[in-house]
């Protein structure tokens, strides 16, 4: 068994559309149904490969927007002068077939052992590997606390909408809506900085006990920019940087 | 050391690369820069795609470490700039 | 063998026979591709340098600026395998930068900020077919571009317009430089589509 999971992580295995959902206008997630998927992990990616009838191929890297557990699904952000978005979220639908490689990643990666409380700051599509996350912890029933801070242009940016209007209990979603804020909206609306992360992040004490395992654990996932600048503002505030876990995306339209 | 530009990447965008190259999961390895001793995670690495081959620095020095050029099918291997990687 | 994914194309080859060599598509972006951080040398500090010739030449930013400069248009390739049209740029000709310098050597090697070094044939320098740019589209040339100043080959692929220039050395031999010594073409001809090592 175990051999069998090793080789499909390091091949190509064909993957089969099964549904396209709108996220938000630019955003969409697909299923893939991959015979032998041998499961993931939380905050994994999988690589994807596209084949042209002339033979032309081009791969990207894309996290995994499902739970352990769950049917494998991507959530894609179409850039404007990408190759490979544009294809995933305004031409692919069920039945297509794509190439996966995969799952990728043991570092950006959150199982319930790695315990919390958990500090999840997301910019723009950087929610995806953090989605996997919650849906991870709601599925095991942990009651470990969760704060999200979710960056993003505006309202209708947000991915996972509905999803994080309702969190499961333990988890606390902060919206910073940086250009564009519906009427009477009361949340913070700006790009995040230190007072923010001041005012959002657990305190450096959180959590049980003492010890190397102990305090908040942070995962910061988006563009550089927005990583780098999460990153150093915990640093300030006090966060070791082993506590901190971070994964860059290239720069998206933010 | 300075903040990563707008573009750069990390080790978390080479995963694939590695798991190809070294046959197994690399992002958590441990890489020791062979210019200024800095201890990183692979994941925790500045990457830079520029298209023609992926370029991994210390993010500490920039020190080059690891370079990849995939050609005819063919990827070539560069780890001179470690001073180790486990 | 791979699955098609139907409907997939990748980018698409314009048809502008003549203009565009083989392999490649026409963008209107200018894409910033890099190995490295971005050097920011102060106008101050920077010089640049003709060196291993009988003797070396050298010049600072002011002296640079006043030499006799032009400005041309033309369109670059990228072996990554697109393609700018109609690229303005202004610089100094390395005719009038290897004016006047007594050597015998046959290649050189660019070398950068950053460390990126790549190699070329003076005869590939020389006859108007190469410049030390400093402006691009009429304004100084970004730091992200390759400012202050870069080599300009629009002939070669555009990796040899080595961005961050600082010197050329001047050498008997073809030294690969950096993506050469990684199996990229020692010469570069995207007519002849020369992207690698054998090609």
């Amino acid at each position: 068994m175990a051999g069998t999971a090793v080789r499909g992580r390091l091949t190509w295995q064909t993957a089969t559309v099964g549904s396209v959902v709108s996220e938000t206008a630019r955003v969409r997630t697909l299923s893939l149904s991959v015979p032998d998927w041998a499961g993931h992990r939380a905050g994994q990616h999988v690589d994807v490969r596209l084949t042209a009838e002339d033979g032309y191929q081009a791969e990207r890297a894309y996290s995994i927007a499902s739970a352990p557990g769950e049917p494998l699904s991507i959530t894609v952000e179409r850039l404007d002068d990408g190759e490979v978005s544009p294809y995933l979220t305004d031409e692919a639908r069920a039945g297509d077939q794509m190439e996966v490689r995969g799952p990728i990643g043991g570092y950006f990666v959150w199982d319930a052992l790695d315990g919390g409380p958990l500090l999840l700051l997301a910019g723009g599509s950087g929610i995806v590997p953090l989605r996997s996350m919650l849906r991870h912890r709601e599925r095991l029933g942990s009651t470990v606390p969760v704060r999200l801070l979710y960056s993003s242009r505006s309202w209708a940016d947000v991915i996972y909408r509905s999803e994080l209007d309702q969190p499961s209990d333990g988890v606390a979603v902060i919206h910073t809506l940086t250009r564009q804020q519906p009427p009477g909206w009361t949340g913070y609306a700006r790009r995040v900085d230190q007072r923010m992360i001041s005012e959002v992040a657990w305190p450096v004490d959180a959590g049980p006990g003492a010890g190397p395992g102990a305090g908040p654990l942070a995962y910061a996932c988006g563009p550089t920019s927005f990583v780098e600048t999460v990153a150093s503002a915990l640093v300030a505030f006090g966060y070791q940087t082993r506590r901190i876990r971070t994964e860059r995306f290239g720069a998206s339209g933010q | 050391m300075e903040p990563l530009e707008n573009g750069v990447l990390d080790g978390n965008a080479i995963g694939g690369l590695m798991l190809e190259v070294f046959g197994t999961e690399m992002t958590a390895a441990v890489s020791t820069c062979g210019g200024c001793g800095a201890i990183s995670q692979v994941a925790e690495l500045a990457v830079y795609l520029p298209g023609l081959g992926t370029v991994v620095r210390c993010r500490h020095c920039d020190r080059v470490l690891m370079v990849f050029v995939r050609a005819r099918g063919v990827t070539c291997v560069d780890l001179w700039g470690l001073a180790s990687l486990a | 063998m791979s699955p098609i994914s139907r409907g997939f194309h990748g980018r698409r080859r314009e048809d502008a026979p003549g203009r565009v060599p083989p392999g490649q598509y026409v963008t209107r972006d200018f894409p910033v591709l890099s190995a490295g951080p971005t050097p920011h040398t102060a106008l101050d500090r920077w010089t640049f340098s003709i060196e291993g010739g009988h003797e070396p030449k050298r010049w600072t930013w002011q002296e640079f600026q006043a030499l006799p400069a032009e400005t041309v248009t033309v369109d670059i390739h990228c072996v990554t395998r697109w393609s700018k049209l109609d690229t303005a740029w202004t610089g100094v000709s390395l005719d009038v930068l290897l004016e006047g310098v007594e050597h015998d050597a046959a290649y050189v090697l660019a070398v950068c900020d950053g460390g990126y070094t790549t190699n070329l044939p003076v005869a590939d320098l020389t006859g108007g077919q190469a410049w030390v740019a400093f402006n691009y589209d009429g304004s100084p040339l970004r730091a992200e571009h390759g400012g202050p100043a870069r080599l300009l080959v629009p002939h070669l692929y555009f990796w040899k317009s080595a961005k961050w220039v600082r010197a050329l050395r001047l050498r008997d031999r073809d030294e690969p430089g950096f993506w050469e010594n990684y199996g990229y073409h020692i010469y570069g001809d995207p007519w002849r589509e020369q992207r690698y090592a054998g090609d």
